[in-house]
């Protein structure tokens, strides 16, 4: 007989959201959109722990990111303590409260790398195309992360709101001497899906998008990578989610929740681990939340005898429950998905010229 | 591919680390947010390029760590412009 839920390598990622706090308020934010009601935040001794049990466990990229990280004033002994241990470290910060003082402190600390993430596009996005505000907020952070020897590395996400001014966001990515740009589309979890209605941009605004990022690629080949992550509701096929839930990536939420994937805190009928209560050990491999979506057992037609399945196990739990009300389904982004037309039928509604019905949900406390 | 010559001195490439994972058996070379798990060979080569040995001190020193009294000079070069050309190394001058 085998085995119903395979045992799986070691959780080589490790991503520990250090608090859902945030200065920012963007309408595409992922994390839950009851953030505010999550109990107390890990303490320093607590991330300490966690950081030892997961290194331990095998992990060896470490993710540190929130909400903004650095609202904690412990990211320097959190990333002093990760550098001993051997990790990898990368930190995904938004910039607000990075100046010299810090960042001198954490390359001393040992930091490998940073993600300068943009914030809300349609606030800050005016600004700082404008030149104004944010953008002297970005460009002083980048500056910094330059001088510290670190690759400027600039996540800019993608929506309805923002995606025509792709050309304008490049230039200024271009004038802040980034080295890498990755313009993702937004995913809907979240705040976002809630605002998916207003996010979702039209094909037409999508195709012109890659076709300006495509013509600044070639002229700027040498100093700058741009990639381009295109929304998923336009594809055919499901993305591999998480390389299949529970096989690479263990997250820790801000209370010391142990989620498979930082948005599947959602999903419906799996008590999460928290990692005041069980090591990480234990966490990844033996509770039943993380072995539930391991293997194939769960898996409902059309994926169980799809051939497919190894390779994007399904897609996505979040999606496949955000859209269809059962996480075990087939994630809808894909046509073979009985669910397909839920996808299909958003994307026909983008096609509209506007889309002004609801008002956008600015990600606050409640 | 670009030949790389016998005195350069190659080093592992700014924004990668090398580290060994007893986790996984083998020798990974870390950069941001990814991963490459190296293979045995490939695993001693890398963990000579520190930036003060040259080519041909590299290729010695192979040649003596698995007793082979020559012709790994060939693969080692191979490996070395390979990764090279991936940034995994770099050559600082």
């Amino acid at each position: 007989m085998t085995a119903p839920h395979p045992r799986p390598g070691p959780p080589l990622w490790l991503l520990c959201e250090l608090t859902y706090r945030c200065p920012l308020h963007c309408v595409f934010c992922y994390n839950p959109v009851d953030f505010s009601r999550t109990g107390m935040e890990l303490t320093t001794d607590e991330w300490l722990r966690v950081l030892r049990e997961a290194r331990a466990a095998g992990a060896v990229q470490l993710g540190l990111s929130g909400g903004e990280p650095l609202v904690r004033d412990d990211v320097e002994t959190i990333v002093a303590a990760a550098h001993e241990l051997g990790f990898y470290i990368n930190l995904i910060t938004s910039g607000v409260g990075l100046n010299e003082a810090r960042i001198q402190a954490l390359k001393r600390a040992g930091l490998d790398h940073i993600q300068l993430s943009f914030q809300d596009s349609t606030r800050q996005m005016n600004d700082f195309l404008s030149s104004t505000r944010t953008f002297e907020l970005k460009s002083k952070v980048a500056a910094l992360i330059k001088k510290y020897d670190y690759p400027m590395v600039l996540n800019v996400v993608l929506h309805r709101l923002n995606i025509d001014h792709v050309d304008e966001i490049l230039a200024m990515a271009k004038s802040m001497q980034a080295d890498y740009v990755e313009l993702a589309n937004t995913q809907y979890y979240g705040w976002a899906f809630k605002n998916r209605e207003q996010l979702l941009p039209s094909r037409a605004q999508l195709t012109r998008a890659e076709q300006v990022t495509q013509r600044f690629r070639q002229d700027n080949a040498e100093h700058m990578r741009v990639f381009f992550v295109v929304p998923d509701y336009f594809e055919r096929r499901p993305k591999a989610c998480m390389n299949g839930l529970g096989s690479l990536f263990l997250t820790i939420a801000p209370d010391g929740c142990a989620l498979p994937c930082q948005a599947a805190r959602m999903l419906p009928g799996l008590e999460f681990p928290n990692v005041r209560d069980a090591s990480i050990e234990s966490i990844w491999y033996d509770s039943a939340a993380f072995n539930h979506f391991r293997g194939d057992a769960w898996m409902k037609e059309p994926c169980r005898s799809c051939p497919e399945k190894t390779k994007d196990f399904g897609g996505c739990r979040c999606q496949a429950y955000l859209l269809t009300g059962d996480a075990a389904n087939t994630d809808p982004v894909c046509d073979l998905s009985p669910h397909h037309h839920l996808v299909t039928e958003a994307v026909a509604r983008a096609e509209r010229p506007h889309v002004t019905e609801k008002p956008l949900v600015f990600r606050d406390h409640r | 591919m670009n030949t790389i010559s016998a005195t350069a001195k190659p080093a592992i490439g700014r924004g990668f680390r090398l580290q060994w994972e007893p986790a996984q058996n083998a020798h990974v070379l870390l950069y941001p947010e990814g991963m490459i798990k190296l293979n045995g060979s490939a695993g001693e080569i890398m963990k000579r390029c520190d930036g003060v040995r040259t080519l041909t001190e590299i290729t010695q020193d192979l040649e003596r760590a698995f007793a082979v009294t020559t012709g790994l000079g060939d693969e080692v070069a191979a490996f070395i412009a390979m990764a090279l050309q991936n940034k995994w190394l770099e050559v600082r001058s």
